[in-house]
């Protein structure tokens, strides 16, 4: 599960990483043109849209394939650097950056991609934006608050504007089709030829083409995620549905948390209130959400471990653990009976009982024993944290 | 190249960037590590006083060229360079529109620089970083960057007309 960087690509290797991508970004740019600053800003006085058609095509090929890495469960957006939302500093940064480009003629990824080439202005602008980064750096202190201002965090532009995901990467793709064709009328009137904005070619039929079937195999094929639950849902008591879960009884359960047995971690479903009420020793609180996340998911992956699912009820308990299974987590447990069995004939233990055969009097015994001393052990544990998260959002922008 | 093509090979890097690295691409980042070394060597006193090089240097403990964007656009240069070589587009020029001269070029090319520089660190990222990479992941901040980027030039195009066409 993506992104691999950091625990499957280490911080040292990223940056050889970082080098062969800047090699493919230099190569792409340099060969769609975006080396010379009169066709950059081409776009901006309508004889040449190059750098609409590549940028634009170029957001949407990515949209769509980050969409769907997400949709089919191979990144962790939340490990995914999210740009960051500042209101004021992104409107007037952006502003000033707009008059940069139609005095300078490059952006600062052109310019890089111009002075390799031995453009001269290319490498003055590279040097004019070292002055201009210079020039923030100093005027920080009394920019301090404006450019802090507005923090709207790592906000999605759908979620700001109310709308799904898939409607917005739609809207997005119908934009950007129709920004070609305005602008390619725009060009062939400002270069004076005739205007053939529907002439069909190879190359952008085939991209449409495989773009749509992209997006409509998105549509038809679920999510990971609501396949896995759906997947999940007729099982409606314990055992059913036809999926085998590999199950503890309650004394074995009992035996393992006396003896604080390493090779058991419980994995507590519950709400606050529930784990409040009876916290289960070295429990680690999880919900259904977490089972699809990265770092959480390794957790339950550790060798030689026995995942105990401790949900609301024993129903809960073994849908989760099928969901679990079906992502591959084969060292899972339920408890029989689930977590109201262990309190009623463990922890609640009638004594009054009469054993009937001679093993109820080893088990009588035992759970006597074991209603006693578990009161000390739970009483020293105290409610579940949260799964742990070492892996960070992944730090990005310029 | 077919700017189309060109625009879906620059989309799915981008989408493998942010799949094998968990960020997008960028490139005034670069400037700005470029900056701070040079400041921190030149004036330290000085950089130790403003939050903007100290905040940067505790982000880079292994020093400041120490940073995935130095490594990208050392990257680009070499790209570009060998396509540049391919295609016999290698020479040393000043490119200019046809209606100004060298010098004014010049003084474009120098302050058009220092205000995208300016702009990008204002703005948390240039094209690259906040605009592309910001709309591939679908960031409102870099969609916001993006739509004021494009706007403002559109908006200045028409007083700088003369220096392009």
């Amino acid at each position: 599960m993506g992104p691999l960087v950091p625990d499957i690509i280490g911080p040292n290797l990223n940056y050889v990483v970082a080098l062969f991508i800047g090699i493919a970004f230099g190569w792409i740019l340099e060969q769609a043109g975006f080396s010379s600053s009169r066709k950059l800003v081409g776009l901006f006085y309508g004889y040449d849209f190059t750098v609409l058609r590549v940028f634009f095509t170029a957001g949407v090929v990515a949209m769509f394939g980050i969409v769907a890495l997400e949709h089919f469960g191979m990144i962790d957006i939340n490990l995914i650097f999210i740009n960051p939302s500042f209101l004021h500093s992104a409107l007037l940064g952006g502003v000033i950056m707009g008059l940069g480009f139609v005095i300078g003629g490059f952006c600062p990824g052109t310019s890089v991609c111009a002075a390799a080439i031995g453009r001269i202005d290319a490498m003055l602008f590279v040097g004019g934006s070292l002055l201009g980064v210079l020039l923030f750096a100093e005027m920080y202190p009394f920019m301090e608050t404006l450019y802090m201002a507005g923090d709207g965090g790592n906000a999605r532009v759908y979620e700001s504007i109310g709308m799904s995901k898939e409607l917005f990467v739609l809207l997005m793709t119908a934009f950007a089709m129709l920004a070609f064709l305005a602008t390619s009328i725009i060009e062939a009137r400002v270069r004076g030829e005739s205007i053939t904005p529907l002439r069909v070619s190879r190359v952008p039929v085939v991209i449409a083409l495989i773009g749509g079937f992209i997006a409509v195999s998105a549509y038809i094929l679920p999510s990971q995620k609501d396949s896995v639950f759906r997947s999940t849902a007729h099982i409606l008591s314990a055992g059913g549905g036809g999926v085998a879960i590999p199950t503890m009884t309650v004394d074995e359960f009992a035996f393992r948390l006396l003896d604080n047995d390493a090779r058991i971690q419980i994995i507590d479903f519950r709400d606050q209130e529930e784990m409040k009420r009876l916290p289960l020793p070295k429990a680690v609180s999880f919900t259904p959400d977490n089972l699809f996340e990265k770092e959480p998911k390794q957790l339950l992956s550790r060798r030689r471990i026995l995942n105990v699912f401790v949900t609301v009820d024993e129903t809960t308990d073994h849908r989760l653990a099928a969901i679990a299974l079906r992502l591959g987590l084969e060292n899972v447990r339920v408890i029989n009976g689930g977590i109201q069995a262990f309190e009623s004939e463990i922890l609640e233990f009638d004594d009054s009982l009469v054993p009937q055969s001679r093993r109820e009097v080893d088990t009588f015994r035992f759970r006597s024993r074991a209603s006693k001393d578990l009161q000390s052990v739970i009483a020293s544990s105290t409610a579940a944290a949260p799964v742990r998260r070492t892996i960070q959002r992944a730090v990005g922008g310029c | 190249m077919n700017p189309y093509l060109a625009g879906v090979l620059l989309g799915l890097l981008l989408t493998l960037t942010v799949f094998i690295t968990g960020r997008g691409l960028g490139a005034s980042g670069a400037m700005k590590s470029a900056n701070v070394a040079v400041v921190e060597t030149v004036a330290p006193a000085h950089a130790s006083a403003n939050s903007f090089y100290t905040d940067y240097q505790a982000e880079h403990p292994e020093g400041v060229l120490k940073n995935w964007l130095v490594f990208e656009v050392i990257g680009v240069l070499i790209g570009a360079f060998l396509s540049g070589l391919l295609s016999n587009r290698l020479s040393l020029k000043l490119e200019h529109g046809p209606r100004t001269v060298g010098n004014i070029r010049i003084a474009g090319a120098l302050l058009g620089g220092a205000l995208f520089g300016f702009g990008a660190q204002l703005g948390r990222g240039c094209t690259s970083g906040a605009a592309l990479s910001g709309m591939a992941v679908l960031s409102t901040g870099g969609i916001i960057t993006m739509m004021a980027i494009f706007g403002g030039a559109y908006a200045f195009a028409y007083f700088f007309r003369k220096l392009w066409v």
